[in-house]
C-alpha cells in the first residue's frame, strides 16, 4: 500500500527528484525537453480490476491492457506535461470491496479517474461512492443497460448495441431467417433483462410467445441434457436460432452438450453474448465452431489500428513476461477499457486540466480511431460510446471469423423502449435535462 | 506393520511433492501435443477426396466454378446451385476448400485452393501449384452458415453416386434431412442404383418427402405410409396439415384413405414422442444421478461411515481430475502411441494420489480432532481452501483442457429421440465400477471387516484386537480415493480447474444425507433419485426451479425421516 498521502504537496514534490533523475535516464537524453515538463506532479489513474478470485480470468487482462495503454501515453510524454501514474488495486471479486477501494483510490490517493468493474453488481456497488465523491469511472463491459450516471462513462455495449442488431441479423436472410427463438442463460440480472428486451423486441417484429422459449440455470449448471433435448424438440418448429447469455465456464458443458446431441450450427446456430477470446482460450473449440457471437470488436478483424493495437499487446506481453505469453489474446472488453482510456486522455488534453468536472464535459463528443477499424464516438448527452456491431463466427482457433457487420456506429439506448419501467425514461446529461433517470427536463430558465 | 505403512506413507508425500512442480513445468508443452494427438479421424479420410494435386477439370465444369469467385453472398449461393445442377464429382475438391474456407480466388477470379495437408496453394482448375502466391494478397468467397447450408446438399448430391459407402451413406442422411426438390431426379436414380438398403431406405424417406404434394394419389400414399412408419417428428405438421381442412370446409387432402393414413402416422409420431419424452428424462435423470453418485461416494465412506464432516471432499474430487489431466499429458509427452488409453492408467493413479492426500490429511490434521465435529468443519474447510490455492499456484488459475479419448466422442442413439453421449454413457458404467468396487472392499476384505467392526462400536473392536486408529487412517484413505475416482470421472464431463470441487460439496452432502449415514446402498438410491426427480421436473419447471423443489423435497423427506431411507439398525444408530 501507498503510504504518501497527496494532500502534502510539497512533501511530495520533495521526494521526487530521486525518483525522476532515474526515470528520466531510462529514457534517455533525447526525451530531455519532456523531463522539465515531468517535475510536475504526476496525473494518478485507477485500476480497479478484481486480480483474484472468480473475476480474476477476465479482468486480469483489462488491467494488463490499461498498463499499456498508460505507459504508452507516458512514452509520448504524458499528459499535461505530466506522468500518468497507475493505482492499481485488487478488489479479489469481492462487490462491497470494490465500493471501499474506490474510495480509497479517491480519497486517500486523488485518482483524477478510474478505469474498472466488470460485472454489473460490482459497478453498481462502486456508483454511489462515484456520486458522493464526483469521482469519474470509465466501466468498459457489454451489460444489460438501465443504467445512466454522471460519474461513469459506459463504453461496453448496451442492449441494443449487441443483442438487438444479433436478433436481426439471425432472423434476416443471410442469419438462417429464424422464425423461433430459444434464450438461454445463467439466472441472474444480465441475462434476465436482456431477454425480457428480445423478448419484446421479437413481439414487436412478429414472433410471438409460442415461438419463444426461455430458459435459465443456476450458476455453474453442467448439465444441459434436457436443455439442449428440449432444443432439439423446439427446432423441429421451424428455423430456430438460440441466444445465449449463459455466463462463464458452464458454456463448455453447453456447447459439448449440444456437440453431442448433434446440433449443428448450420440448422440452428447458437448466439452467444458473453464468449469472447479470452473465453475461448483453454476451451475446446471443435464442439462451438460455427456457432455465433456478437460483439463490438474481434481481435480477427482486419484493420490497421486493429493490426497495430494487436502488435503493441503482443510487444507488452513479451517485455513484461506476462503469463500466457503468445497465448494472450484481445477481446472485445480489452479495446472497450482502450478506447476509454484514450478518450479521457484526449478529453484531459481538451480541458487542459484533470477536473472532473471540466474533463466530463471535455469526453461528450470526444472520438477515437478505435482498433474495431470505427471511429467511435462518445455521446454527446447518455454517456455511451456509439459502437459497431459485428458478428463473428467461432473458428477451430479460437477466434472469430466475421460475418456481419452494421455499416455504421449504433447510438446506444440505455434505457430499452421495449422495457415497460423504463420506456419513457431519459438519459440526457446537457440542458435542459441534465439527468439520466428521468421522464422529464430537471431545468427551465423561463425564458 | 505401523512402521511400514508409515515409511511408505513418507516416501509417497516426498515423491508427489517433488513430482509436481516438475510436472507442472512440462505441462505447457503437453498440452500442444495433446491437441495434436486429439485429431478428428473423420477429416483424415476427406482429406484424400479434397486434394487437387494431377487432376485437370474439364472446361465445362471449370467455367461453372469460376462462378465461386466472387465476395457477394447473394452471387456465391447461386454459384453454389449451378455447381449442383452440374453433378460432376470433380467439384468436389473446390466445394470441400470453400465449406472450410480454403477457397481463395485472384484478380483475374483464378481459383486457388489451399491444401489442408501443406497449406501449399493449387488452382482449383488445373491442379498446377502456384507458389508465386500468398493468401494474403487474395481475396475469398464469405463463407457462412448460410452458405455451407448451401452447400451441404449440393456436396450430399455429387456424393450419393460416390464409390464410398459411408459416403453415400452420409449424403443419404443429409438428404433425408433436408431433400431439395431439384434434386429428385438425382435421388431417384441413386435410390435405383443403390445396393445398401439402410442407404435406400433413407433415400426413399428423401423422395417420401418430395412426394407428399405429387400429383399422383398412389405415390402420395406410399410417402405417407413410409413418414409415418418413420415416424420423424420434423414431419409431424406435413402429415398433420393433410389431414385439416382449408378455409372452404374441403378437405387439404381429397383422398380419405391418404387421410386416414396421415393421421395414423400423426398418432404415431406422437406416441413415440410422448415416449421419448419420457425415456429420456429417465435417462437424463440416471446421467445426472450416476454423475452425483460418483461425486458422494468417497463421502458416504468419510462422513457416513467415519462421520467426519469433511468439508474438502470436493477438493479430493478435483484432486483427481487433475491426476488425470496429469496422466493425459504425462502420456502426450512419454507414450504419445498409448494416448488414447491414458484414462485407464488414471484411474488408479488418481485413487492412489487422493488416498496418500487423504492420508496425510487424516494423520496430520484430522486424527486430533474425532468426536470434535465443529473443530473437524473448520479445519477441513481450511485444508480445501489451501488445496485449491496449491493447485492454482500449480497449474494456474484458467481452467486445463482434459480431452475426451475417441471412444469417448459422440453420442449413443438408444432410440429415435434419445441420446445420451457416450463420455456420459461412460460414466454410467464406471459409477457401477465405483459402486462395486466399495461393495467389495466393504464385504469381502478384511479391511472392510475391520472399519465395518469399528464403526459398529469401536470400543469393543478395539479390546478384540482390531488397531482402530490405523483402521482410522485406511478407511479416510479409501474413502480419499473414491473421491479421487469420482474425480477422474468428472473430469470428462466438466470444466477441470482449482475451484470445480467446490461444485459438488453440497451435492454430496445431500446424497449422503439423504441415503442414510451409515450404509452404502442408500447413496446409490439417493443419487439416482435424485437425479431422475430432478430430470422429471425440469421440463416443466425449469432448471433453476426443479433444483429448489428437489431441495425442499429433502428437506420434507429429512424432517419426516431424520435417519435417510435406509436407517441403520444396531447400536451405532444409538448414538
Amino acid at each position: 500500500m501507498r503510504t504518501r498521502t497527496n494532500t502534502d504537496n510539497g512533501g511530495a514534490r520533495f521526494a521526487w527528484p530521486g525518483r525522476l533523475a532515474g526515470g528520466a535516464m531510462a529514457l534517455g537524453l533525447a526525451l530531455t525537453g519532456t523531463v522539465q515538463a515531468q517535475e510536475e506532479e504526476p496525473i494518478k489513474v485507477g485500476i480497479l480490476h478484481s486480480l483474484s478470485g472468480t473475476m480474476a480470468i477476465s479482468e486480469t487482462s483489462l488491467r494488463d491492457v490499461a498498463l499499456m495503454t498508460i505507459e504508452h501515453i507516458n512514452e509520448q510524454g504524458g499528459l499535461l506535461g505530466r506522468e500518468l501514474e497507475p493505482v492499481v488495486m485488487d478488489p479479489g471479486s469481492d462487490w462491497p470491496t470494490y465500493a471501499e477501494q474506490a474510495r480509497e483510490m479517491l480519497e486517500r490517493e486523488d485518482v483524477a479517474v478510474i478505469f474498472g468493474s466488470w460485472t454489473s453488481v460490482s459497478r453498481q456497488s462502486v456508483l454511489p461512492v462515484l456520486e458522493e465523491l464526483n469521482g469519474l469511472m470509465f466501466y468498459p463491459v457489454q451489460y444489460e443497460g438501465e443504467e445512466s450516471s454522471r460519474n461513469i462513462f459506459y463504453t461496453g455495449a448496451a442492449p441494443n448495441q449487441q443483442t438487438l442488431p444479433a436478433v436481426d441479423y439471425l432472423m434476416s436472410d443471410q442469419g438462417g431467417g429464424a422464425e423461433r427463438f430459444y434464450l438461454v442463460g445463467t439466472d441472474y440480472v444480465f441475462p434476465r433483462t436482456t431477454n425480457r428486451i428480445v423478448r419484446a423486441y421479437l413481439n414487436e417484429h412478429g414472433i410471438g410467445d409460442e415461438d419463444i422459449e426461455e430458459v435459465y440455470t443456476p450458476f455453474g449448471h453442467d448439465d444441459f441434457q434436457t436443455i439442449v433435448n428440449n432444443i432439439g424438440d423446439f427446432a423441429e418448429g421451424g428455423p430456430t436460432a438460440v441466444i445465449n447469455t449463459v455466463n462463464g465456464d458452464a458454456n463448455v458443458a453447453f456447447y459439448q452438450e449440444l456437440a453431442n446431441q448433434g446440433i449443428d450450427p448450420i440448422d440452428v446456430p447458437v448466439l452467444a453474448t458473453s464468449v469472447g477470446e479470452e473465453e475461448l482460450r483453454g476451451m475446446d473449440t471443435d464442439p462451438l465452431t460455427g456457432h455465433l457471437a456478437a460483439w463490438n470488436y474481434f481481435m480477427s478483424l482486419d484493420t490497421p489500428e486493429n493490426d497495430k493495437f494487436k502488435e503493441r499487446w503482443a510487444e507488452y506481453v513479451d517485455e513484461n513476461d506476462l503469463p500466457g505469453g503468445d497465448d494472450r489474446v484481445t477481446n472485445d472488453p480489452m479495446e472497450a477499457t482502450h478506447i476509454g482510456i484514450r478518450m479521457w486522455a484526449q478529453a484531459v488534453m481538451q480541458a487542459g486540466t484533470t477536473d472532473v468536472d471540466a474533463v466530463r464535459q471535455a469526453v461528450y463528443g470526444q472520438c477515437v480511431d478505435a482498433p474495431s477499424g470505427f471511429e467511435v464516438c462518445m455521446d454527446e448527452e447518455n454517456h455511451h460510446l456509439h459502437k459497431p456491431v459485428i458478428i463473428g463466427e467461432i473458428q477451430p482457433d479460437g477466434q472469430f471469423y466475421p460475418v456481419w457487420e452494421t455499416d455504421e456506429v449504433v447510438r446506444a439506448e440505455p434505457w430499452s423502449k421495449y422495457v415497460e419501467e423504463s420506456e419513457d425514461k431519459i438519459a440526457d446529461w446537457t440542458y435542459p435535462w441534465v439527468c439520466g433517470n428521468c421522464e422529464e427536463a430537471q431545468h427551465d430558465l423561463g425564458f | 506393520m505401523r512402521t511400514t505403512a508409515w515409511t511408505l506413507c513418507r516416501a509417497l508425500t516426498v515423491c508427489v511433492l517433488l513430482a509436481l512442480p516438475l510436472t507442472a513445468a512440462a505441462m505447457d508443452s503437453a498440452d500442444e501435443r495433446v491437441q495434436e494427438l486429439d485429431e478428428n479421424p473423420e477429416a483424415a479420410a476427406e482429406r484424400e477426396l479434397a486434394s487437387v494435386a494431377g487432376r485437370e477439370l474439364d472446361a465445362g465444369t471449370a467455367e461453372v466454378l469460376a462462378g465461386l469467385a466472387t465476395t457477394d453472398r447473394a452471387t456465391l449461393e447461386q454459384a453454389i446451385e449451378q455447381v449442383a445442377a452440374l453433378q460432376d464429382p470433380e467439384a468436389l475438391p473446390t466445394l470441400f476448400a470453400l465449406r472450410d474456407r480454403r477457397l481463395y480466388f485472384t484478380d483475374d477470379q483464378t481459383l486457388i485452393i489451399e491444401d489442408s495437408d501443406d497449406g501449399s496453394l493449387r488452382e482449383a482448375v488445373t491442379g498446377r501449384e502456384r507458389p508465386d502466391l500468398e493468401t494474403s494478397q487474395l481475396s475469398q468467397p464469405r463463407v457462412t452458415n448460410t452458405v455451407r447450408r448451401a452447400l451441404r446438399p449440393t456436396i450430399a448430391a455429387l456424393q450419393i453416386f460416390s464409390d464410398d459407402d459411408a459416403a453415400r451413406r452420409a449424403a443419404a442422411d443429409e438428404l433425408a434431412e433436408n431433400p431439395q426438390p431439384e434434386l429428385r431426379e438425382a435421388i431417384k436414380r441413386a435410390a435405383e442404383e443403390e445396393d445398401d438398403a439402410a442407404t435406400e431406405r433413407l433415400l426413399n424417406i428423401a423422395l417420401a418427402q418430395l412426394d407428399l404434394d405429387s400429383e399422383d394419389d398412389a405415390r402420395r400414399l406410399e410417402a405417407v405410409k413410409l413418414i409415418a412408419e418413420v415416424r420423424a417428428n420434423r414431419l409431424r405438421s406435413d402429415l398433420a396439415a393433410m389431414t385439416g381442412r382449408d378455409d372452404d370446409g374441403n378437405y387439404v387432402e381429397p383422398v380419405a384413405e391418404i387421410r386416414e393414413a396421415a393421421a395414423a402416422g400423426v398418432r404415431a409420431i406422437d406416441r413415440r414422442a410422448a415416449f421419448a419424452s419420457f425415456a429420456s428424462n429417465f435417462v437424463y435423470g440416471l446421467s445426472m444421478g450416476s454423475v452425483l453418485l460418483l461425486a458422494a461416494m468417497g463421502l458416504a465412506i468419510v462422513f457416513g461411515l467415519m462421520g467426519v464432516i469433511n468439508m474438502a471432499h470436493g477438493e479430493l474430487l478435483m484432486i483427481g481430475a487433475y491426476t488425470t489431466y496429469v496422466t493425459q499429458n504425462l502420456f502426450a509427452l512419454l507414450a504419445p502411441e498409448w494416448f488414447h488409453y491414458y484414462l485407464v492408467a488414471a484411474v488408479p493413479l488418481a485413487f492412489v494420489v487422493t488416498a496418500v492426500v487423504g492420508i496425510l490429511m487424516e494423520r496430520g490434521i484430522i486424527r486430533f480432532l474425532y468426536h470434535r465435529p465443529l473443530e473437524t468443519l473448520l479445519a477441513t474447510w481450511g485444508i480445501s481452501l489451501i488445496l485449491i490455492q496449491t493447485v492454482r499456484w500449480l497449474f494456474g488459475a484458467q481452467n486445463v483442457a482434459v480431452s475426451s479419448p475417441p471412444w469417448f466422442a459422440g453420442s449413443v442413439q438408444l432410440m429415435q429421440g434419445v441420446s445420451l453421449s457416450t463420455s456420459r454413457v461412460g460414466v454410467i458404467l464406471f459409477a457401477v465400477f465405483v459402486v462395486a468396487l466399495v461393495w467389495y472392499l466393504m464385504n469381502r476384505t478384511r479391511l472392510g471387516l475391520e472399519v465395518r467392526a469399528v464403526m459398529q462400536n469401536r470400543d469393543m473392536a478395539a479390546v478384540l484386537g482390531v488397531p482402530a486408529k490405523r483402521v482410522d487412517m485406511w478407511t479416510f484413505a479409501v474413502g480419499a480415493g473414491v473421491a479421487g475416482l469420482g474425480g477422474v470421472a468428472l473430469s470428462q464431463i466438466v470444466n477441470v480447474g482449482p475451484e470445480m470441487g467446490q461444485n459438488y460439496i453440497v451435492d454430496s452432502f445431500m446424497v449422503v444425507v439423504l441415503g442414510g449415514v451409515g450404509n452404502l446402498l442408500g447413496p446409490v438410491f439417493s443419487a439416482l433419485g435424485i437425479g431422475v426427480t430432478t430430470k422429471f421436473l425440469e421440463p416443466a419447471a425449469g432448471a433453476v426451479l426443479a433444483t429448489i423443489l428437489v431441495f425442499a423435497a429433502i428437506i420434507l423427506f429429512i424432517q419426516w425421516r431424520p435417519q435417510g431411507i435406509f436407517a441403520l439398525k444396531g447400536r451405532a444408530a444409538d448414538d
